[in-house]
């Protein structure tokens, strides 16, 4: 049976994991390499990592810290930040990652998903959108949440599948840092709206907040930060929950 | 123990390459056909489309030295799509070691299969170590279909289809044993064994 899968985010900064409250304030949680490794270990399902800095100072993620993760680590991980264009993505690529994920690029200029997806294959293309709630409706957000755009989540979100995204990386603005749960609606509507698996961001402060996302909010895979880092929620204990529950996870 | 993983056009060969490290076997990515047939064992990783793949193979005569090699062999994701007769991908002839059609999944659940599944019906020294209880990482939107005559595990999504295969020399896998964590590992070394 195909499980729900746990997946820690390493936000990293000068090669460094850090993980900020609401994007702002950053604490730092050590090795990238290391962390990603002691996860795999305790059964994370895949990794994020996010070079949070790299669209604010227009700089690359490091081609380097994906080879040392991909030596070192034996589950699949996707890198983000700062990756525009196609050359961005092979160099990821080629260095052993298996996934790559695009936000702000991707609202700037759409068809450089067509070409990442024909040239790569859309299963190793995640788009990740920043998501939050104005006055009732739902606006995409660019460069680490701070930019609102026009686009509308949900039309953003059919787009992007439409030219090739394999997976969404739906992360919720509202409610990322503040521990009171995922944000199930709209990632549920995104789960029956698209044929691509949602891989639901933001939130999660009690076991019980997964168990909310893989059923009320139908997500496929869930997301967490600080959690994971500061051993709030231990991973196997997460699993261990989740199994009692009755949702699918790899042991 | 020298292994050849046959370099052509598919993506993501890097992994395989760093897990054999991790097994410490000397891992060489190559397309040369001596450096091929002299190796311990034969690597044809892969993620990519049937049709370009076999196409680079074919104008290179690929095609031909993998059906001629004799040390073991291991097909992974497209390899072991590559290796059954025909593909639904662009409807394409394939290496034919298989007597297998390779068929798209339905889309009444997300396509690609995505994340952690598990093996079943587990049935050769490939597998030893492990059980029906052991997951896999999957990530693909084509099968192989079951054949009880090659098959030695299944998965299951939608219904059941080819999780690995074996004939005389040749293995495969369609999910990935190199990020597969402990599992896939048992199932490398496993083959390194061979």
């Amino acid at each position: 049976m195909l499980t729900k899968r746990i997946i820690p985010c390493l936000d990293v900064k000068d090669g460094r994991t850090v993980k900020g409250v609401n994007f702002v304030e950053l604490r730092d949680a050590g090795d990238p390499v290391e962390l990603g490794r002691l996860y795999a270990q305790e059964g994370a399902d895949e990794l994020v990592y996010l070079d949070i800095t790299a669209t604010v100072e227009k700089r690359k993620t490091l081609v380097d810290l994906v080879t040392r993760v991909a030596k070192t680590v034996n589950i699949p991980f996707t890198v983000g930040g700062g990756i525009s264009n196609v050359d961005d993505v092979k160099a990821l690529l080629n260095a052993g990652a298996d996934k790559i994920s695009i936000n702000s690029a991707a609202v700037k200029n759409p068809r450089a998903l067509d070409e990442m997806a024909r040239e790569f294959g859309s299963q190793c293309i995640v788009v990740a959108i920043d998501t939050r709630n104005i006055d009732g409706i739902d606006f995409v957000h660019t460069h680490g949440g701070r930019k609102p755009t026009l686009l509308q989540t949900r039309e953003w979100a059919r787009e992007v599948a439409d030219r090739g995204a394999g997976e969404i990386l739906l992360t919720s603005m509202d409610h990322d840092g503040v521990k009171n749960g995922f944000a199930n609606e709209i990632t549920a509507d995104l789960s029956a709206l698209l044929t691509i698996p949602i891989i639901a961001s933001g939130g999660a402060g009690k076991m019980q907040h997964f168990k909310e996302v893989f059923t009320a909010g139908k997500a496929d895979a869930a997301l967490a930060a600080s959690i994971f880092h500061f051993k709030e929620i231990p991973i196997p204990a997460l699993k261990q929950y989740l199994e009692k529950e009755g949702i699918a996870v790899r042991r | 123990m020298d292994v050849a993983v046959i370099k052509y056009n598919a993506g993501n060969v890097q992994s395989v390459l760093y897990a054999m490290e991790r097994l410490g076997a000397n891992a060489t990515l190559t397309d040369d056909w001596e450096t091929i047939k002299k190796s311990d064992k034969v690597v044809f990783p892969g993620q990519g489309e049937a049709s370009t793949a076999m196409k680079y193979l074919r104008e290179r005569k690929l095609d031909q030295l993998i059906q001629s090699l004799e040390q073991p062999f291991f097909g992974i994701c497209l390899g072991l799509q590559l290796l059954c007769e025909h593909s639904e991908e662009y409807d394409t002839a394939c290496l034919g070691v298989f007597p297998i059609q390779v068929k798209k999944f339905p889309s009444i659940e997300k396509v690609p299969h995505m994340g952690w599944n598990n093996l079943q019906h587990l049935s050769s020294p490939l597998l030893k170590g492990l059980t029906d209880a052991d997951y896999v990482y999957y990530v693909h939107s084509y099968y192989a279909e079951v054949d009880p005559r090659y098959t030695i595990a299944t998965s299951h999504y939608m219904h059941d289809f080819s999780a690995l295969l074996h004939r005389d020399n040749y293995y495969a896998m369609q999910a990935h044993p190199e990020k597969s964590s402990r599992v896939g590992e048992t199932i490398l070394t496993n083959f390194l064994n061979l």
